[in-house]
């Protein structure tokens, strides 16, 4: 076993991480380009036709990656939020404010594309059921964080206060994933689950390979934004003095 | 490969006016947000050298 000690908390500090995150974005960019054109080749044209959807299925290969990340970076950005509340760690708070837009731009390309895809197949844009109604509720809380975190001008109580609206917040996340479950909805279940695949192998490695990019992709845009935010809220400290000449 | 021509592609069996919007909308939500992070970047690195200038105009 590999014992050698890894000095995590050294990444913990805004000045570290802004150059570990320097070094780490190209690479999450380049896998996220490779991903996505892969995946947008399988999905769009190895891909069969679905047997009750004709060729409209393949909205999936978008719809899918952006409405499970929009929960997942939800989960991440509250639990950065909430890690911030309870150690009082300053990049917490920063990583928090730099996951919310892309957080954003996911739920809310999940809405769009699902009512592209709801139109043909269910015959309209949208409906009020509970998986759209949660959501539309997620790209809310999204937006409510953000709005919050910009209306309060110091950034720690900014933090701590869009911090509690990030947990609280959070209990919609297993309420869009159980919807399909518990409630009647239109929306379908899901086409995937641990117990297997209800759809073909390539439409299967399309919608994983698109989720994998969509993964790198808000990675990649984090990482970028972080660092902005991070120079922003240190440009007292001296090291920022010497990254920025 | 499930297509024998562009226009087959283009078509996309009927649902072209809502598959290609559904892609397109990605696309340009990913380039909107590509350009949103670097002018934030750009931003951010133009006020830390007005604030840079101001402090070696204070200190002499």
């Amino acid at each position: 076993m590999n014992t050698q000690k890894i000095h995590w908390f050294k990444f913990s500090s805004p000045q570290n991480f802004y150059f570990l995150a320097g070094r780490m974005w190209p690479w999450f960019a380049v896998l996220a380009t490779v991903l996505a054109a892969v995946a947008l080749w399988i999905g769009l044209v190895m891909a069969p036709v679905d047997a009750q959807q004709g060729q409209g299925y393949r909205i999936i290969f978008v719809h899918v990656p952006a409405a499970s990340l929009s929960m997942f970076v939800y989960l991440v950005m509250a639990g950065w939020a909430g890690f911030g509340l309870a150690f009082n760690t300053r990049l917490s708070g920063m990583m928090a404010s730099a996951l919310a837009p892309t957080g954003a731009i996911l739920a809310f390309l999940s809405l769009a594309t699902g009512s592209l895809w709801g139109k043909p197949m269910w015959g309209t844009w949208w409906v009020w059921d509970a998986r759209l109604t949660s959501s539309l509720i997620l790209l809310f809380l999204y937006l409510g964080f953000i709005a919050l975190q910009s209306s309060i001008d110091d950034p720690r109580r900014a933090d701590k206060a869009s911090a509690v609206l990030a947990l609280v917040g959070a209990v919609n996340i297993p309420i869009i994933y159980g919807s399909v479950y518990w409630w009647n909805t239109l929306h379908q279940g899901a086409s995937v689950t641990v117990k297997g695949a209800s759809i073909a192998p390539a439409m299967l490695w399309g919608m994983g390979l698109m989720t994998a990019a969509f993964w790198m992709y808000a990675i990649t845009m984090t990482l970028v934004r972080v660092r902005a935010i991070i120079l922003d809220r240190e440009r007292h400290a001296e090291w920022v003095k010497h990254a920025v000449e | 490969m499930q297509w024998n021509n562009w226009n087959e592609f283009l078509a996309m069996g009927g649902y072209a006016q809502y598959v290609w919007p559904a892609f397109g909308l990605t696309a340009l939500a990913v380039v909107i947000e590509v350009i949103q992070v670097r002018a934030k970047r750009r931003e951010v690195l133009r006020s830390l050298h007005a604030q840079f200038e101001s402090e070696k105009g204070d200190s002499q």
